[in-house]
């Protein structure tokens, strides 16, 4: 019997530990049911279930939009009154802020930390709004003629609003081609959602970051939705409406943790083979680990300092740009500065968040005055990490009133106070302040701002998601700003750490000193006796 | 000096257990300090791997050492006794260098020294259950939102975390030691021969030794005070 157990256990004792090795080293076979399903899914492509095109009363040759909008309602007869209550007409919402109670706030009366706000420019800004006329506070919310419906539902992607004509498109010969565009409508290309969604803060990608004409392009490296080598969905895909209320959410001007679009919609809260992954869900949201780097293709603007604005050259205003093309220099606008292949900053984010108003004061102890605030903390059972985009400069306040300003910014002619015409600080504060209207002392000064803005596009493929190492890391890693949470490879106590190095050192110097003199008394032993 | 006597010490399970649980001890002990990022060797993930699949073969192992030695009675082995531990402790501490005996003799029935008992008694019902159940929670303790065990819903790993690392580091002290103390048998490698075959020379036991009850401790120490 001795004889057996003996192979069996040395036996045993090999295989055992060989056997955990290649358990580990196995890498599980890859289980793709879900996501087959969801390309499955998304492969077969809409198609309209009308042709607009053989409707008589599209055939006009229509002079005007209104005209336009008119025919649309004439069928779609209870459209008008959705999208006069969607965000997209109305720019602001009604949400539940603690400490404000109910708002009524959005693009209509915020400020932002690029062209700062619309009030007083309406007549420039108006341009990406789904409606005709928004010239100024005289514009009527309430006339469903005022709707554009085919800024958005235009399939020929050759509607296009003209500049500073507050959301008119140009008309008459030089006009976009009305009977075309009527006979083509549909389903939102995501094109047409670029016209306004990429080109945000005066150019393609200046303020997203993760929202530009590279997605249109490019491919599974750039957005594994969007791919034109892959699925190249639409933006409509994901962001569904219901009665033109759209999913999806953009927190520098929303405010309540509804209506949002999330990965997991689709792919589920455990989509992965790995359970240590899926656990990570509880806290991490899909975005942090897929979305690497944004601003893939073209350059986003990180830094905009309106404090540097006005300034000229030989009597003159100019401009700089670098040797991307991009400005970084320009007497209307300031200092600028971009970045590509941007690795987004992290934060806790539940849903909610606020925003800093024209009328709230300005909080001078604070060296930076947030423009919109993403609330979120680790034990908050909402919050989880996402990834930001945070957007940083320079904006004017009221030195003495403590207010964030509304300059003046745009107007169709010089020697109004607009200051992207007449480079004139003093007079765009006033008029913008007064258009409000809002009180100014006469006294302006800068203060370092900062926006965040979640990132959610540009997906990479999941090879080149964030890795562990990335995050779990002792020194700089990504989530070394979120320091409300231990977090392992991270965090540790020095204290414990010390000790118990200390702990080792000394039972090694132990060893040492003990043998040490063991092997000197055996010598001396060997001595004695060979005496 | 008495005979010298070959004895079947280690059985076959004890040396399985033994070796294997150096090995896990090992694997977890150096995975857990890359977990920690004391340095990099695997990557962290393979590290995590590792050391997940290494903590279920501990604690399998575990659970059939814990059979063994309730059915063998071997757990009396490591009943703790006073009896002779200051002389122990002269002797790693005095002793030794003169080439004193060791005061305890080992025996079937008695394999470990006072010291002995005392350490791994300490290890066996205080740091590994400490390190296996910090452990098992570190895996599975939840937010409390993940709420699949609640009871364990925790909000913060930080406690766990740190009493995990605390006993790594007694672990990985105690093994420092205990490969030391490998070398301080009859000869250098007298000790880690029996736990590699089982067989040692242990001092020639009376009779009455054999029939005397597992783990309780031999003196001869009164009888011969030759230090
Ligand atoms: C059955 C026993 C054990 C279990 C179930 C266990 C489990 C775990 C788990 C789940 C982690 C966290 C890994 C992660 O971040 O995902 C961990 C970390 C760690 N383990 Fe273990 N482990 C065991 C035994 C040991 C032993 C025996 C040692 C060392 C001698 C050890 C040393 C460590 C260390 C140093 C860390 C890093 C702690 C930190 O920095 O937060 N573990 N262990």
């Amino acid at each position: 019997m001795k004889s057996y157990t003996k192979p069996i256990t040395f036996f045993l004792a090999i295989v055992a530990p060989l056997l955990i090795v290649t358990l580990v080293l196995r890498e599980p076979e890859p289980d793709h049911e879900l996501l087959n399903a969801l390309r499955a899914k998304y492969a077969v492509k809409r198609k309209p279930g009308v042709d607009h095109s053989k409707f008589e009363i599209l055939q006009k040759n229509f002079t005007n939009p209104h005209e336009i909008t008119a025919a649309c309602l004439s069928c779609h007869t209870e459209r008008g009154e959705e999208l006069m209550n969607s965000a997209h007409f109305t720019w602001e919402r009604e949400a539940f802020i603690p400490g404000r109670g109910v708002t009524y706030l959005g693009k209509k009366n915020l400020v932002n930390n690029f062209c700062t706000g619309v009030q007083s420019n309406e007549g420039s800004c108006m341009k990406c709004h789904a409606g005709y006329g928004w010239n100024d506070k005289s514009f009527d919310f309430s006339n469903p003629y005022n709707i554009d419906c085919v800024v958005c539902h235009d399939n020929t992607g050759t509607y296009e609003k003209a500049s500073g004509a507050a959301g008119y498109p140009k008309m008459g010969p030089e006009g976009p081609d009305f009977k075309a565009i009527v006979a083509s409508v549909g389903q939102p290309k995501s094109a047409g959602c670029g016209t306004c969604h990429f080109g945000g803060g005066g150019g393609n990608n200046v303020k997203h970051g993760d929202l530009e004409l590279g997605l249109l392009t490019g491919g599974r490296d750039v957005d594994v939705h969007m791919a034109v080598d892959g699925l190249n969905m639409n933006c409509v895909d994901c962001h569904t409406a219901e009665n033109h209320k759209m999913k999806g959410r953009y927190y520098a001007v929303s405010s309540s943790n509804t209506q949002r679009l999330n990965c997991e919609d689709c792919h589920t809260e455990t989509p992965h083979q790995q359970n240590i992954l899926n656990e990570h869900s509880i806290k991490v949201a899909c975005q942090t680990c897929h979305i690497p780097v944004y601003a893939k293709v073209n350059a986003t603007k990180m830094y905009w300092d309106w404090a540097t604005a006005t300034r000229k050259k030989d009597g003159k205003e100019f401009e700089v740009l670098d040797e991307d093309g991009n400005i970084v220099y320009t007497s209307i606008k300031g200092d600028f500065v971009w970045d590509k292949m941007v690795k987004p900053e992290y934060l806790w984010f539940n849903g909610t968040a606020d925003h800093h108003l024209l009328t709230d004061k300005v909080d001078t102890s604070q060296n930076i005055l947030k423009i919109n605030t993403l609330f979120g903390e680790y034990r908050d059972r909402d919050s989880k990490i996402i990834p930001v985009k945070v957007h940083r400069g320079r904006q004017p306040y009221d030195a003495e009133n403590l207010t964030i300003i509304q300059a003046k910014l745009w107007d169709k002619d010089k020697g109004k106070g607009a200051l992207w015409l007449d480079l004139d600080w003093e007079r765009s504060i006033e008029e913008g302040m007064a258009y409000i209207p809002l009180p100014y002392s006469g006294k302006h000064s800068f203060i370092k701002t900062e926006m965040f803005m979640p990132v959610n596009h540009m997906v990479s493929p999941a090879a080149e998601a964030v890795t562990c190492k990335e995050c779990h890391t002792r020194d700089n890693g990504r989530l070394a700003g979120l320091t409300d949470f231990y977090m392992p490879g991270r965090d540790r106590n020095r204290t414990l750490d010390l000790a118990g190095q200390l702990l080792l050192i000394l039972s090694f110097l132990g060893i040492v000193v003990h043998s040490a003199i063991r092997a000197l008394s055996s010598r001396k032993h060997n001595t004695i006796q060979s005496h | 000096m008495s005979k010298n006597n070959r004895v079947y010490v280690y059985k076959g399970f004890e040396r399985f257990w033994h070796w294997n649980q150096a090995l896990l001890i090992f694997v977890l002990a150096f995975t857990g300090f890359e977990i920690h990022s004391s340095y990099d060797f695997f990557g962290f993930e393979t590290a995590v791997k590792i050391h997940n699949y290494a903590a279920w073969g501990f604690i399998i192992l575990i659970v059939f050492a814990i059979f063994w030695h309730v059915t063998t009675g071997e757990w009396k082995q490591y009943i703790p006794t006073t009896k002779n531990l200051k002389a122990q402790a002269e002797f790693y501490l005095f002793g030794i260098f003169r080439n004193a005996p060791h005061p305890t003799k080992k025996t079937l029935i008695s394999k470990l020294n006072p010291l002995q008992r005392l350490v791994y008694l300490g290890l066996k019902v205080l740091f590994i259950p400490i390190m296996v159940v910090s452990g098992l929670l570190f895996m599975f303790y939840r937010y409390p939102q993940g709420d699949s065990i609640a009871i364990i819903n925790i909000d913060n790993l930080e406690i766990i975390a740190l009493v995990h690392t605390a006993g790594a580091f007694v672990l990985l002290a105690f093994v420092l030691v205990h490969l030391y103390l490998i070398t301080t048998g009859h000869t250098i490698t007298s000790n880690l021969k029996a736990m590699i075959t089982g067989w040692e020379d242990l001092e020639e036991e009376d009779q009455k030794d054999q029939d005397q009850p597992i783990g309780k401790p031999e003196n001869e120490h009164d009888e011969n005070p030759k230090i």
